[in-house]
């Protein structure tokens, strides 16, 4: 920041006549780079290597969620969710139904929210995989990538059992979940999540101490407490400086609150303490699942409460009361009572939040989602002016955008 | 449309709010009205007093809000909302583990409300994206304009009376515009 402003003094008092806006050079990052994980463009002023200004533009992924999900029925929202973060659906999928949950005033059973906590932080792993392998491998650091994209795999094929599908996902329902565990389930994650732990082991071998990677990514980006509170910051960049705020403990929701996991916290807000947090964040993850699928509770994976939950074929065909659930429900869809709620939930990047507003009619008044990296984009300007051009490589790497759900 | 909000059915799920007492006590004529349905704290202010209540909402030790988690609005077009829109802020504290709603009627006439971005620099962008939905003016805001979508774009997408299947003419491409000199955070 020093040098920006002794630039700009610089300049201010030139009397020389020299003109040193001319030594000022205006480039076009993106919108499509390949460095950049979404279309975003930065209009970036450079003074030789050094940025002096930056401008993010967004919205080139925009495609209306929200007024798509206005003009939907409730229960046909729940497949727009899995598009809105690509690397982690499935804790979009939950946020968006316990949010339905919370205007309904209902709770899932048991076995659906243990359930869910298993594969949410398993998608929660594999954002953090991918976002760290994709930010070290723009900086050099190949094996690395490839290292986790495989460690990602053994996961994703654990998404696809349970699923059906490795990202678009569509698995919660209103009141539980659309599938129970296949069979098999938890003997093949404790496997994977062996492995999983080897590969870590490996590498944070590899990169942790290494010189060349810390050289690229210590004391770059930094950005101070007050600062990452005013811009809204929330997730692994919050915790990156040094404030332990993770929704999961700070307003449990689900089974949290029966899980021992730890906040890993950093010190400065620089890119290395978001790889550490993320790093040790995946590691309490691991934990996590482990501690779920102990707890794992016999019991139905959805609710059985009448207009939550499509009847059993068995109902429909055979008594009139299920013929016309089935039909109000086909026809009208769900209909949660009056009133507005919002529900936080802790995503891959940081609060996921829905703000839903109901009349009591089956069509949603509004659906608004709180996008955690729209505000990590917001402060890109205060987190690169002062480094290189070479830096923002790094710095947006450990933003980790997704453009799904910066621009719905 | 079916049964419109039923005011009295939120108000049965009240109860002694420690934050909506405090707020109507220190603002008692800026309070319109407020519930706790599902536990949300909820109080709906009056337009002008936004600023003086979101200062206090930040610097007061009882409060303490440091995060600006979210700013949105709705428009009450369908269900008969009277004012039409309706702004909506929550806010995060982390020294007290508290969350709040606050809620500001606007007119459609009139639909100007004071920018907050100089409490809480997250509400820049915020209000920019809400500007470009809901066409909702805020006072005071450095540089109001469109974020999701294009500038030559017409009408207000989220409002209730854009249609969802309506079309606009393609742009033309455009020169390289002149734009601020050091882009607009320095």
């Amino acid at each position: 920041m020093t040098d920006m402003n002794a630039l700009q003094t610089r300049m201010e008092t030139s009397t020389s006549g020299a003109d040193f806006s001319s030594s000022v050079m205006t480039i076009e990052i993106g919108p499509a780079h390949p460095a950049m994980h979404g279309i975003v463009r930065f209009t970036t002023h450079l003074d030789g290597e050094l940025i002096i200004g930056m401008d993010p533009e967004i919205g080139y992924l925009h495609r209306g969620f929200e007024k798509e999900s206005e003009n939907s029925k409730w229960i046909q929202v729940i497949p727009y969710t899995d598009r809105l973060n690509y690397v982690s659906p499935l804790l979009c999928n939950i946020g968006y139904s316990m949010a339905v949950e919370k205007l309904y005033g209902i709770e899932a059973p048991r076995r659906a929210e243990f359930t869910r906590v298993i594969m949410g932080e398993i998608s929660r792993i594999t954002d953090h995989l991918t976002c760290l392998g994709a930010a070290a491998m723009e900086i050099g650091a190949f094996t690395f990538f490839l290292w986790f994209i495989k460690a990602r795999e053994y996961l994703w094929e654990l998404v696809e059992a349970m699923t059906g599908a490795r990202l678009t996902t569509n698995w919660t329902r209103f009141g539980g979940n659309a599938m129970d565990l296949p069979d098999g389930f938890l003997h093949d994650l404790e496997d994977r999540l062996s492995k999983l732990e080897g590969i870590m082991e490996e590498c944070d071998k590899l990169l942790t101490r290494n010189k060349i990677f810390i050289d690229r990514v210590k004391d770059i980006g930094a950005i101070s407490k007050e600062d990452a509170l005013s811009y809204g910051f929330s997730g692994p960049m919050l915790r990156a400086c040094g404030i332990p705020y993770d929704v999961r403990r700070a307003d449990p929701y689900s089974v949290y609150d029966e899980l021992d996991f730890e906040i890993p916290v950093g010190s400065t807000g620089d890119c290395f303490d978001r790889f550490l947090v993320r790093m040790e964040e995946i590691r309490q993850s691991t934990s996590i699942i482990k501690q779920a699928a102990d707890k794992m509770p016999e019991g139905p994976f959805m609710t059985d409460e009448r207009m939550l939950h499509y009847p059993d074929k068995k109902d429909v065909y055979g008594n009139i009361e299920g013929l016309i659930d089935h039909f109000k429900m086909v026809m009208e869809g769900h209909s949660p009572p009056a009133g507005e709620i919002y529900m936080p939930t802790e995503g891959g990047n940081g609060e996921i939040g829905f703000y839903l507003v109901s009349d009591g009619s089956g069509d949603p008044v509004r659906v608004r989602l709180r996008p955690p990296c729209f505000n990590f984009v917001q402060a890109m300007p205060l987190i690169t002016v002062g480094h290189y051009v070479a830096d923002i490589v790094p710095i947006f790497g450990s933003i980790n955008m997704i453009g799904g759900e910066l621009d719905r | 449309m079916g049964e419109s909000i039923n005011p009295d059915e939120i108000k049965a799920e009240q109860e002694t709010m420690e934050l909506t007492a405090l707020l109507k006590q220190k603002f008692p004529k800026a309070v319109l009205d407020f519930h706790s349905h599902r536990l949300d704290e909820t109080v709906v202010i009056e337009r002008d007093s936004l600023e003086k209540v979101c200062r206090f909402l930040r610097d007061d030790s009882r409060c303490a809000f440091e995060i600006m988690i979210d700013l949105t609005a709705v428009d009450g077009l369908e269900i008969n909302m009277n004012p039409r829109f309706e702004m909506v802020y929550h806010f995060k504290s982390l020294t007290h583990a508290s969350r709040i709603r606050i809620k500001v009627p606007l007119d459609e006439d009139d639909c100007r409300i004071a920018s907050i971005s100089n409490i809480w620099k997250s509400a820049d962008w915020y209000e920019r994206e809400c500007y470009d939905m809901f066409g909702i003016i805020f006072e005071g805001h450095p540089d109001l304009k469109r974020i999701l979508m294009y500038e030559e774009f017409e009408g207000y997408p989220l409002r209730k009376d854009y249609p969802i299947d309506k079309q606009q003419p393609l742009m033309e491409l455009k020169e390289i515009e002149e734009r601020h000199k050091y882009g607009r955070e320095l």
